[in-house]
């Protein structure tokens, strides 16, 4: 058990944890988006493989990441606009329709990709984004290298999360994103269009979720496979019911998975472990099903969540 | 001027029409990156054909590939019908394979066996879909999400099983010991692959389709799912209908793996299902939930898998064609479906 605890304290664990949470922060807080002004969107786990794939080609071909991060978050942006249009302006049913996204865009991004490389023996891959240290903060012991030596993207990631509860609590337009989300009926009475928030925090999310793909193909893996994303989305739908639709909270759920992932990883590799990793995998799956059967009591959970808003329907 | 009406009905030809018009959209839609990749849209959704409906071997390939989504399509359908939103169908797929993996491998009359495997995935299927049923019905817990998230569990328990005490030892491979020789479901046409359970996926259409339509339960399931309050008000127990309703799902979406097992692949592996639970879904949207329109909607999913590779062999089009399609076709259906909710309505300018 103290060898466990060792490896806990190491700069190698701690910045291993702030990696694997990075994607899903980024994907949980887009969730969280969505679901706040009532639109679940099951397409996630296509969107991120599509942003994955959109990203790394635009990388690959421009030479530049930072090309491949904005095609990358404007794929999310346009499936999450995709969604809303179904789910929002429609009033379509949202788990199919999000069944409906991810079937469509994790088989675009196979199709393009397949198109585009060919099929090779050895994935092709970029030169990914390098650690970006940060002056004087980098050199606080233990902390600085874990946190202040990462990628630029985790920095956005870091910084989102502030950003996130600021726009959603402190904003207009927030106040909004939570009315359309607890009453529609209501925020339409009081002259808010519910029709356009939704339809933003639609497509605000989908950009987040871009942003887990881009992480994903550009800083973690720099390589687009067919596994890239395998069941981050569902992990991420997890982590905002875990998460309680707040983003501190989601965040916080993000890094908890992190570290259990890391572990089950250091676990793994070190050949400590007796325990299947996959029961590790398991976690938070079961975690979130039991967190939801003790939670549903409270409510907490956005009051239209699922429900389609016509106005002529009272 | 238009303008959109509420329907009130839906007249019986939309059951034929809307999946038709969805299929066409959708054909039409993806012919778009047939182009991008420098094939002859005709060519390539030719070869398509030919290879998977075009001869007689063709087509028991496709009939074999059609019936674990007959089975996932009757199991989402039957639940949707009750609007328990039963997304976890992949789950209970693979609970059912390896339940029938567990039985079919213990020696015994062959007949016994498939019986017994049938029983076992079954109940095991029937079992994991309980799970977001109880949580609906007792704590209230949303269905989409639980049901979901269960796919993930089970799937990391197959794959601890087979990289656990499953694991072939002597090749290292994450894949089950294979079932007994004996319990391999018989093939019915020599030179081909179509085993038993396709026929008994194809009688279970229409066994469903009259649980459903002419049984009690099945008015119980219809009655719940439009209108929980005034079948509550009729008396009926909505809470023990969900339940049931569940077990039949989870039940039809076992069977789907043991077809797998007992007829394709004899064992269990960590890809014994491309998605079928998933599919079962655009399958029972294109049934407009009816059980018997999930056959053809099966087969023609099972017409694009089969014939995609084909068309990828003899054309260089990407054989993920099949994916994107797959996708689309829901998404085109789900459009089409507001035609049965809405009616556009010329409005005269003056009376």
């Amino acid at each position: 058990m103290s060898a466990v605890f060792e490896q806990i304290f190491q700069v190698g664990f701690l910045a291993a944890i702030i990696r694997i949470a990075t994607p899903l922060a980024f994907a949980t807080l887009g969730e969280m988006f969505s679901e706040r002004a009532g639109v679940l969107n099951l397409g996630i786990e296509g969107i991120m493989l599509l942003s994955a794939m959109t990203g790394f080609t635009a990388a690959s071909l421009s030479g530049s990441l930072w090309l491949g991060v904005l095609a990358a978050v404007l794929t999310g942006m346009l499936m999450g606009a995709l969604h809303a249009l179904f789910t929002v302006v429609l009033g379509l049913s949202q788990h199919v329709c999000g069944i409906g996204v991810t079937l469509f865009s994790s088989g675009l991004a196979y199709f393009l990709y397949r198109l585009i490389f060919g099929q090779q023996s050895v994935p092709p891959n970029i030169n990914g984004f390098q650690t970006l240290p940060i002056p004087i903060l980098s050199d606080i012991p233990v902390l600085g290298p874990a946190v202040f030596n990462q990628f630029a993207l985790v920095y956005m990631a870091i910084l989102a999360i502030p950003l996130a509860a600021f726009i959603l609590y402190r904003t207009p337009w927030g106040l909004s994103v939570r009315m359309v989300g607890e009453n529609p009926r209501a925020a339409d009475s009081a002259g808010v269009s519910v029709i356009a928030t939704r339809f933003q925090a639609v497509v605000l999310g989908g950009a987040l979720m871009g942003l887990a793909g881009a992480f994903l193909s550009m800083a973690q893996f720099n390589a687009f496979t067919f596994g890239v994303v395998s069941g981050r989305g569902w992990v991420a739908i997890a982590l905002v019911v875990f998460g309680r639709w707040d983003p501190w909270r989601s965040a916080g759920a993000a890094l908890l998975f992190a570290f259990v992932d890391a572990l089950q990883l250091r676990m793994q590799a070190s050949g400590l472990g007796h325990i299947p990793y996959e029961a590790f995998l398991m976690l938070p799956f079961i975690f979130t099903i039991v967190a939801m059967a003790v939670m549903s009591r409270n409510a907490v959970a956005p009051s239209a969540l699922l429900k389609p808003f016509r106005r002529e329907e009272r | 001027m238009f303008r959109l009406e509420v329907r009130t009905s839906t007249p019986a030809w939309f059951n034929l029409a809307l999946p038709l018009l969805a299929i066409g959209a959708t054909l039409v839609l993806c012919s778009g990156l047939i182009a991008l990749a420098g094939a002859g849209v005709p060519d390539a959704y030719g070869v398509m054909f030919t290879a998977s409906l075009g001869d007689s071997y063709a087509i028991t390939e496709t009939m074999v590939r059609a019936a674990p989504m007959i089975f996932t399509g009757l199991a989402v359908a039957v639940a949707f019908r009750a609007k328990f939103w039963n997304i976890g169908a992949e789950g209970q797929l693979l609970a059912g394979a390896v339940a029938s993996c567990f039985v079919g491998a213990i020696p015994m009359p062959g007949p016994l066996a498939m019986v017994l495997m049938a029983v076992a995935g079954a109940a095991a299927g029937a079992a994991v879909a309980l799970v977001p049923a109880t949580l609906r019905v007792k704590f209230k817990v949303d269905d989409v999400v639980s049901s979901l998230l269960l796919n993930s569990v089970i799937y990391y328990a197959l794959m601890a099983l087979i990289e656990g005490p499953w694991k072939d030892s002597f090749s290292g491979y994450p894949i089950s010991p294979p079932i007994e020789d004996s319990a391999n479901f018989p093939v019915l046409i020599e030179g081909t692959r179509l085993h038993l359970g396709v026929i008994v996926a194809l009688l279970a259409a229409p066994l469903i389709w009259f649980l459903i339509v002419r049984t009690t339960l099945g008015f119980r399931i219809r009655v719940t799912g439009e209108n929980p309050e005034a079948a509550r008000y009729g008396g009926i127990h909505v809470e023990r209908v969900l339940i049931s309703t569940a077990l039949l799902s989870g039940a039809l979406a076992g069977l789907a793996g043991v077809g797998e097992v007992g007829g394709v692949h004899f064992q269990v592996m960590s890809d014994i299902s491309p998605g079928y639970g998933y599919s079962g879904i655009v399958v029972a949207m294109l049934a407009r939930l009816n059980p018997l329109g999930v056959v053809p909607a099966a087969i023609f999913l099972a017409a694009v898998m089969t014939g995609a590779e084909a068309m990828s062999r003899a054309t260089g089009v990407p054989a993920f064609l099949s994916d994107v399609i797959q996708g689309t076709a829901l998404l085109a259906m789900l459009v089409a479906l507001l035609f049965t909710a809405y009616r556009i309505r010329r409005v005269g300018v003056a009376r």
